[in-house]
C-alpha cells in the first residue's frame, strides 16, 4: 500500500495559497473563506499548523465580515451562513473565536430560522438542509444554541427524512451523502440521533462502497475521495463505520494522491485541489491512519480543538 | 474541481488560463464597483450576466439580480407589460448560467425565487426540465425543481407517479425516479386517494413494476432498494406487548428481588415490573396500563422509559409495585393483573396508535412478617472462570421465571392483513429464488434473507406465538454465511445479521434457552438466583434479542466480538455482566450500562477501551458535545484536568455502584486512570484482582 506524502501536501497547500493567478483559481475566489477552512484544518491535521501566520489569516479573514455580523466568501463579498462558519471553524483552530462579537455573529445566524425550522442561507431566503446543519455547528461552537428554536429546527431536519433512512436538502428530495452528513451532524449536535435509523442509514451509507474501495454519493454514481468524508462522518456518528473495509478505503483515498506535486484528487489520476486535499486527509484521519490527529466528525474539527472548546482547559 | 485528468499544463496552457484569469478577475472588478454602488444600469446588468456566465457559482452575482429586479420592478409599478419583461430577462440569464453548469445552485435558486413573484408563466418550466433531465437524469437540482413547479401548477400525484414510471421505463437505473415514485406512493397510499386503495393491491403491483427491473439488470442497486421500501411497506406490524418481567403466568417471591429497587426500604416489599414492547412507544403511564393487585398495593405508579436518549419513548417500561406492610398469609400467592386496554395514548415513534388490548398476570409471594431486609454476609468477588458454573438441574421455579414471553393476542382484522401481507412475502420470496437460481446476485440474497425474517415475522405473529423456531433458519443463516465470501467488503454487516438470527433461534424456547443457562458455584453472592446465562465464546458481533433476556440478572457475553450494548439497558434485573475479551472501543459504548441500577458486578478487561482516536460512540451518549450531558460541568471541571481525558469514564461510572470492576487489559487502564476509578466509585470493593480497602 503507498504512504501519505505528507510534506507533498503540506508543500501543496502553502503554494496554491501564492499561485492566485490562474483561471481555476479566480473562479474559486467568492469561496475564499471556505478553502481557508479546508487548507488549515488540512494542515492542523498534518501537525503543521504553526507553518502559517496565524495574524494574516485572521486579519485577511476578519475583512470579509459583513456590517450584518455574517461572512462573505472572501473580501467585499455578500454574507451567507456557509462562509460564517468557515470563519468560526478557523478561529476556532487558533483558538481565537474571542475575536469575534459572538452576540452578533450569532444574531446574524439565528436571524434566518424560518418558522419552520428551517434556515436560509442568507437574506435571499434559499432553503436547504446543509444551512441548518451550518447554523446550528456555529451556535454550538460559539456557545449560543439558545437563540434557536431547537427543536423546530430538528423537526425540519426530520421531515427531510426519506424512506431509504437517508436525508435530503428539503423534505422529498433524493437522499445525497453530502445532505446526510449535514443532517446526521446536526442531530449529533443537539443530542437528536434518536431520530435516525441507524441500521437502515448504516446499510445505505455502507453501500456506497464500491468495488474499487472509493465512496459515491448515491446508488449508481462514481467514487469520489469527498465522500470519504460525508459517507464516512456519518457512518461513524451514527457507529456504524465496521460496516466498510477500511482498509480497501485507505488504499483508494491514498492512490487519489498527486505523490510527485502533492495534493489528492476525486478519483486516481485526476487533477488535484485543496477541496479534496482535505476531505482525502480528514477521511484518514477518521479511518486512524497512523500519525495524524484525530478529527470530530460532526464538527469537522480535530478532537482537541472540539474538546477545548466544550471540556475547557 | 471534479473529473478533470490530472496532466501538468502546458506553458500555453499556463499563459491561456492567466489570461482567462485576469479577464475574469476584471469583470468581477467592475462588477463590484456597480454592486457596492447600488448601480442597477442596463450595462451594469450585461456586465453582471457576462460574469454569471463566465462562473454560475458566483452567488454575490445573483444576489446583486435580485436587488437590481427590485430596484426596477418598484419603477415598473404595475405595469404588468415592464414586468413580465423584466423578470423574463432574469429567466434567460438563469437558463445561460445552467448551460454552462446544471448543477448551479445559486441559478436555479434564482429561478424559483423568479417564479415566487407569480408573474411568470410556468409552462416552460416544464419543457426545460425535460431537457435537464436528458442530459442527465440523476440530476437532483432538476428533481428538486420538477417537484417545486408541480406544486406551483398543482398537478396531481398521480400524473407524477405516471413521469415517473415512464422515466423508469427509460431506464430502470434511475434511483432519482425511484426516489419520487416512493415519496408520491407514499401520500397516495396515506391519503387513500381512489385507485390507491386497499394498500396491499398497490403493494402487490409495485412488487410486479420492480420485478421488472430486478430481472432485466439484477446487479443496479436502484430497484433493490425501492424492493427494500416496498418489503418495509408489507411487514408494517402493530407494536405490542411483547414480553414482560414478571413473565405471565409465573410466581415470584417478592422478597429475592428487592435488592433490585433503588430506594431500599427496610421493609422488603417492592417489586419491579418490566413492559417490553415490539418498537419505542411513548405514553406508558398509569391511565394506559392499569396493575391491580388483590392485596394492598400502592396503583399509583410512576412508570419510567428505559432509553439512553431524550425522547421520552423507549422499547422497555419500568415501574415499581410496593405491597402494602400489613401482615400477610404466610403462604399465599397474590395475583397481580396488568392491563393495556385503553391503549389510545400510547403511540409509536411514526406516531401509530396501539389498538391491540393485553393483558396478562402473575403471581406475587409476599414475605409472612415485616422482615428487615438483609444484605447478606460480605459479598466475595465474583470469579467467573468455566469451573464456577454448573450446568445442573435447574429449580423448577427458574423455568417458569426465564421464560418471558408474552403470548400475543391479535385482533380478528389484523390477523387477516398478516395473513395477507404474508402471502405477499411468500411470493416474493419464489421470484427471488427464481432469480438466483439464474445468477449469483450479492443484493438478491441479501434480499431473500430480509424475506424470510419477514415472512418468520408476519406469520409468527399472525399465529399468536412467540416460542418456536424460526422460520427457514438454516437457509437464513447459510445465506448471510454466502454473502460474507461473495461481498467481502460488507463482512461485518452480514457478520452482525448472522450474529442476530443465530441469537434469535438460540433464545426461540425454553429446550435452546436452558443450554445456555448456568449455576454459579454458590448462592451466597446474590440471593437465590444464581442463575448465569452464559453466552460466551459464541462469535457473537452483535447482540439483539433483548425481549427474551429481561429476566437475566447474571450474563457472561465474554470472548465475542461485540462493539456496541446497544439494547442492554433493558435488562433492569442485571446485577453481574462480563464483556471481557470483546471489541468495546470507548467508555462511550457502555452508555447503556448507565440505566442499569442494579449493576454491581462488571467486567469489561481485554476490550480496546483506550485504543482508538475515533470515539464512534460520541454522540451516542450523554456529553456537552451534544448538548446532552446531565452531570454539572462544575462538579467535572474541579475534580482536575483528567477529567477531560476520562470525561466518557466520568459519565458512565459516576452513577454506578460498582462493587466490583475489572478493566485491566484496556490500553486505557494504566496506574493513573485505576486512581482516578478509585476516587469516582468509592464504595468500590475490588477493582481488577486488587481488594481495596
Amino acid at each position: 500500500m503507498g504512504e501519505l506524502a505528507v510534506e507533498k501536501h503540506v508543500k501543496f497547500i502553502l503554494t496554491i495559497e501564492k499561485e492566485k493567478d490562474s483561471f481555476e483559481s479566480v473562479v474559486m475566489e467568492h469561496i475564499r473563506l471556505n478553502g481557508a477552512y479546508w487548507a488549515l484544518t488540512t494542515l492542523d491535521i498534518l501537525g503543521k499548523l504553526n507553518t502559517v501566520d496565524q495574524d494574516e489569516v485572521i486579519s485577511w479573514m476578519m475583512q470579509c465580515q459583513h456590517e450584518s455580523g455574517g461572512f462573505g466568501g472572501n473580501i467585499g463579498h455578500d454574507p451567507h451562513l456557509l462562509y460564517t462558519l468557515s470563519a468560526i471553524q478557523v478561529l476556532a483552530l487558533f483558538d481565537k473565536i474571542d475575536a469575534l462579537d459572538i452576540d452578533k455573529v450569532s444574531n446574524y445566524i439565528a436571524g434566518l430560522q424560518n418558522n419552520d425550522g428551517s434556515f436560509s442561507g442568507d437574506m435571499w431566503g434559499e432553503i436547504d438542509t446543509r444551512f441548518s446543519c451550518v447554523a446550528i455547528l456555529s451556535l454550538a461552537l460559539l456557545k449560543r444554541l439558545d437563540k434557536i428554536n431547537v427543536e423546530k429546527a430538528v423537526n425540519y431536519i426530520v421531515s427531510c427524512k426519506n424512506l431509504d433512512g437517508g436525508f435530503g436538502c428539503t423534505p422529498g428530495a433524493e437522499s445525497h451523502a453530502g445532505q446526510i452528513f449535514c443532517c446526521v451532524a446536526a442531530l449529533a449536535v443537539t443530542g437528536s440521533l434518536h431520530h435516525v435509523d441507524k441500521d437502515l442509514l448504516g446499510w445505505w451509507l455502507c453501500e456506497r462502497q464500491v468495488k474499487s474501495g472509493g465512496l459515491n454519493g448515491r446508488p449508481e454514481k462514481l467514487p469520489d475521495v469527498c465522500y470519504s468524508w460525508w459517507v464516512l462522518s456519518s457512518l461513524i456518528m451514527i457507529d456504524r463505520v465496521h460496516w466498510i473495509d477500511k482498509e480497501k478505503l485507505i488504499k483508494f483515498i491514498l492512490d487519489c494522491q498527486d505523490k510527485e506535486n502533492g495534493g489528492i484528487s476525486d478519483r486516481p489520476e485526476d487533477a488535484v485541489d485543496v477541496f479534496h486535499t482535505y476531505f482525502g486527509v480528514a477521511g484518514l484521519s477518521l479511518l486512524e491512519y497512523p500519525g495524524l490527529k484525530a478529527i470530530d466528525p460532526a464538527y469537522a474539527l480535530p478532537v482537541d480543538v472540539v474538546n477545548r472548546i466544550f471540556f475547557g482547559r | 474541481m471534479h473529473g478533470r485528468p490530472r496532466k501538468a499544463p502546458t506553458e500555453e496552457e499556463q499563459e491561456a488560463s492567466v489570461v482567462k484569469g485576469a479577464k475574469l478577475r476584471s469583470i468581477q472588478a467592475k462588477f463590484f464597483q456597480f454592486h457596492h454602488t447600488n448601480t442597477y444600469t442596463k450595462e451594469a446588468l450585461e456586465v453582471n450576466a457576462k460574469l454569471l456566465e463566465m462562473n454560475p457559482e458566483f452567488i454575490t452575482g445573483w444576489n446583486y439580480r435580485k436587488l437590481a429586479v427590485q430596484y426596477h420592478l418598484e419603477a415598473a409599478q404595475s405595469d404588468e407589460d415592464s414586468i413580465k419583461s423584466i423578470l423574463d430577462e432574469e429567466l434567460k440569464v438563469v437558463e445561460s448560467a445552467l448551460m454552462t453548469n446544471f448543477k448551479s445552485y445559486g441559478a436555479w435558486h434564482h429561478r424559483k425565487w423568479v417564479l415566487n413573484m407569480g408573474h411568470s408563466s410556468t409552462d416552460r418550466e416544464l419543457f426545460l426540465l425535460k431537457k435537464f433531465q436528458k442530459l442527465d437524469a440523476r440530476n437532483f437540482h432538476a428533481w428538486n425543481y420538477r417537484r417545486f413547479v408541480t406544486a406551483l401548477k398543482n398537478i396531481p400525484d398521480e400524473e407524477e407517479l405516471q413521469y415517473t414510471t415512464d422515466m423508469i421505463y427509460e431506464n430502470f437505473s434511475n434511483y432519482s425516479a425511484w426516489h419520487n415514485r416512493s415519496v408520491l406512493l407514499s401520500r397516495l397510499l396515506k391519503e387513500e386517494v381512489e385507485g390507491y386503495y386497499p394498500k396491499e393491491k398497490v403493494l402487490t403491483e409495485e412488487f410486479e413494476f420492480v420485478r421488472n427491473a430486478l430481472f432485466t439488470d439484477p446487479d443496479d442497486q436502484s430497484g433493490w432498494f425501492y424492493h427494500l421500501w416496498l418489503l418495509d411497506q408489507t411487514v408494517k406490524l402493530e407494536h405490542l406487548l411483547v414480553s414482560s418481567w414478571p413473565p405471565n403466568g409465573s410466581n415470584v417471591n417478592v422478597s429475592d428481588y428487592c435488592a433490585l429497587s433503588p430506594s431500599l426500604s427496610s421493609i422488603s416489599r417492592t417489586l419491579p415490573l418490566i413492559l417490553c414492547f415490539s418498537e419505542a412507544v411513548g405514553g406508558i403511564n398509569s391511565s394506559t396500563v392499569s396493575v391491580v393487585c388483590e392485596s394492598n398495593m400502592d396503583s399509583n405508579l410512576i412508570w419510567t422509559p428505559i432509553s439512553v436518549d431524550k425522547s421520552g419513548l423507549a422499547r422497555t417500561w419500568l415501574t415499581y409495585l410496593t405491597f402494602s406492610s400489613e401482615p400477610m398469609h404466610p403462604s399465599r400467592n397474590y395475583l397481580v393483573k396488568v392491563s393495556i386496554a385503553n391503549s389510545e395514548g400510547i403511540i409509536s415513534s411514526a406516531g401509530f396508535c396501539c389498538s391491540n388490548p393485553s393483558h396478562m398476570a402473575f403471581t406475587v409471594c409476599l414475605p409472612s412478617s415485616n422482615t428487615e431486609f438483609d444484605e447478606g454476609p460480605d459479598i466475595e468477588r465474583i470469579d467467573w472462570s468455566e469451573e464456577n458454573f454448573s450446568s445442573n438441574q435447574l429449580h423448577s421455579e427458574n423455568l417458569g421465571l426465564i421464560n418471558s414471553f408474552n403470548e400475543l393476542t391479535i385482533s380478528g382484522d389484523n390477523k387477516k392483513t398478516y395473513e395477507t401481507n404474508a402471502k405477499i412475502i411468500a411470493d416474493e420470496i419464489d421470484y427471488c429464488r427464481e432469480l438466483l437460481s439464474e445468477m449469483d446476485c450479492k443484493i438478491g440474497k441479501l434480499t431473500l434473507a430480509r424475506l424470510l425474517l419477514a415472512y418468520d415475522a408476519l406469520s409468527s405473529a399472525s399465529r399468536g406465538v412467540q416460542d418456536q423456531n424460526m422460520f427457514q433458519y438454516k437457509e437464513i443463516l447459510e445465506l448471510y454465511h454466502d454473502l460474507m465470501k461473495l461481498d467481502p467488503p460488507h463482512f461485518q454487516y452480514y457478520k452482525d445479521q448472522y450474529s442476530l438470527v443465530f441469537l434469535k433461534q438460540e433464545l426461540a424456547n425454553e429446550e435452546s434457552l436452558l443450554k445456555y443457562c448456568y449455576q454459579y458455584r454458590d448462592s451466597t453472592s446474590l440471593s437465590n438466583n444464581s442463575l448465569c446465562l452464559c453466552l460466551r465464546g459464541l462469535s457473537l458481533s452483535q447482540i439483539g434479542c433483548i425481549e427474551r433476556l429481561l429476566w437475566v440478572q447474571m450474563l457472561d457475553l465474554s470472548n465475542n466480538g461485540i462493539r456496541s450494548i446497544e439494547g442492554l439497558e433493558s435488562l433492569q434485573l442485571l446485577c453481574c455482566l462480563n464483556l471481557s475479551n470483546n471489541k468495546i472501543c470507548s467508555f462511550s459504548a457502555l452508555e447503556p450500562l448507565r440505566l442499569l441500577k442494579s449493576l454491581k458486578v462488571l467486567d469489561i478487561s481485554h476490550n480496546e477501551i483506550g485504543a482508538h482516536p475515533i470515539d464512534t460512540r460520541r454522540y451516542l451518549c450523554a456529553s456537552p458535545l451534544s448538548h446532552t450531558s446531565d452531570w454539572k460541568r462544575e462538579e467535572f471541571v474541579v475534580s482536575g484536568p483528567e477529567m477531560t481525558i476520562y470525561w466518557d469514564a466520568f459519565s458512565i461510572f459516576s452513577g454506578l455502584n460498582l462493587r466490583q470492576l475489572s478493566v485491566t487489559g484496556n490500553p486505557i487502564a494504566d496506574k493513573k486512570f485505576k486512581l482516578f476509578l478509585c476516587k469516582l466509585l468509592p464504595a468500590m470493593k475490588w477493582l481488577d484482582d486488587e481488594k481495596l480497602r
